[in-house]
């Protein structure tokens, strides 16, 4: 999706909410009716992120594919086209920690590779609809946090990225077995695309909620909301 | 009394229910269209994606309690036996060839005829797959057994669209028998015949 139509469909949105809205509601055609609406909606929407953290099991484990099922090209999306992904200069690169870490040393791209690495061929399911399954290797971002004393009883982990996307996730779900840190797809380093050098894959959320080239890593307790988040996506958004 | 109070009151709001989810996921279909068409955009509720996703995670819960209420109520009253049993196919076709004859007989509003108890049978079992085929859809690693009894995530979407259709094609005809036999609609309002 680009941004235009998004922005386009943005202003629909209010127009289309107000009228359809107001029919389905069978209420009369009042102006702050727009307002109320989207108030409900999204008082629903952060109703739905506690069901969905009530119903999310930290042991539960994504179902694995074999590997003769990667989706080759694997699609690629992000809030602008593909000939606008940033190539990330690798010598440049560092990954910043923040918030409440106790260890805030950056760290080089050699250095996050000689971690311990794990792999995971899961399901990709877009907020759109569509999913794609991908092998995906990397560090597992519990390890990772522990590594680098990270309050692990804070409530969220957020991501800055180098395309100024930015993203959060709940703690448990930033200790998932399955969440990583990743730096290789289909066994070889993660191309631009994907996200190079580094992107979350967290294979128990929907796709936007899986940061490409992660340039900031904090921990904190404040809500840092997230690119699709802020204008409307759910924010828990868990499979 | 036609209708007992609880039925006309779960009718409305299911009703309800229905319209804003069929709309809000005719617009979630857009963006990631299954088949080679898409919904005109002026038949579908959100504006956007993000918009049509929040209208669709709220109505569900209306949907879904509602569903709840009316399947117990209707298992523990008895009120399933008495208005849609006995059925079978043989009587079905008779009497949806007898309603294109216009020779359907509308007189005990209580009674529902075969081709009625056939078509409010088959709404029930596709909004419950609806429900099942959504939460595959919505929790496909939480819930990742309903999503393999449901053909995975892609068959889930595919049960998805499938019963929403059956969905639609009952209310259409549903709402074009209201229309024919107007004096059922206050039926389902006040409970009685005028």
């Amino acid at each position: 999706m680009s941004q235009k139509i998004h922005r386009l469909e943005r202003r629909l949105f209010l127009k289309q909410t107000l009228s359809l809205g107001a029919i389905a509601l069978l209420s009369g055609c009042d102006v702050t009716n727009d307002d109320q609406v989207q108030r409900v909606l999204l008082g629903m929407s952060e109703w739905n992120d506690r069901a969905q953290a009530w119903l999310f099991d930290p042991n539960k484990l994504a179902p694995e594919y074999p590997e003769n099922l990667v989706a080759t090209p694997f699609p690629f999306n992000a809030y602008y086209e593909e000939e606008e992904v940033k190539v990330i200069d690798e010598t440049d690169y560092q990954l910043s920690l923040g918030g409440l870490v106790k260890e805030r040393k950056p760290w080089r791209l050699p250095e996050l590779y000689a971690l311990p690495q794990a792999s995971q061929v899961t399901r990709l399911i877009c907020v759109e609809g569509w999913s794609a399954i991908g092998k995906w290797s990397g560090v597992r971002l519990s390890e990772f946090l522990q590594r680098v004393g990270a309050d692990l009883t804070a409530k969220y982990v957020g991501f800055r990225c180098a395309d100024d996307y930015y993203g959060s996730i709940d703690m448990p779900t930033a200790l998932h077995p399955q969440t990583f840190l990743a730096l290789r797809f289909a066994d070889r380093v993660l191309p631009p695309k994907y996200g190079f050098p580094m992107r979350l894959r967290a294979p128990t959320k929907l796709g936007f909620k899986n940061p490409k080239f992660i340039q900031e890593i904090f921990v904190s307790n404040t809500h840092p909301g997230g690119y699709w988040e802020d204008q409307g996506y759910n924010w828990f958004s868990g499979s | 009394m036609v209708h007992p109070l609880v039925v006309r009151i779960t009718h409305w709001i299911n009703a309800f229910a229905v319209l804003v989810l069929v709309l809000s996921g005719w617009r979630i279909y857009n963006a990631a269209p299954l088949f080679p068409f898409r919904i005109p955009s002026e038949l579908t509720l959100g504006g956007w994606l993000a918009g049509a996703l929040q209208w669709h995670f709220a109505a569900m819960w209306i949907l879904g309690l509602n569903g709840l209420a009316y399947v117990i109520y209707g298992l523990v009253s008895g009120h399933f036996r008495r208005k849609l049993l006995p059925i079978s196919p043989r009587a079905v076709l008779h009497d949806v060839l007898e309603a294109f004859r216009g020779r359907l007989s509308h007189d005990d509003l209580s009674v529902y005829n075969t081709a009625q108890r056939a078509a409010y049978l088959a709404l029930i079992v596709a909004l419950v797959l609806l429900v099942l085929s959504g939460l595959a859809i919505w929790k496909p690693v939480q819930l990742q057994e309903l999503t393999a009894l449901m053909g995975g995530y892609e068959g889930a979407r595919i049960v998805h669209f499938v019963c929403m259709s059956i969905v639609v094609l009952v209310v259409i005809v549903h709402v074009v028998m209201v229309a024919l036999v107007p004096r059922t609609l206050p039926a389902m309002i006040t409970g009685k015949v005028r």
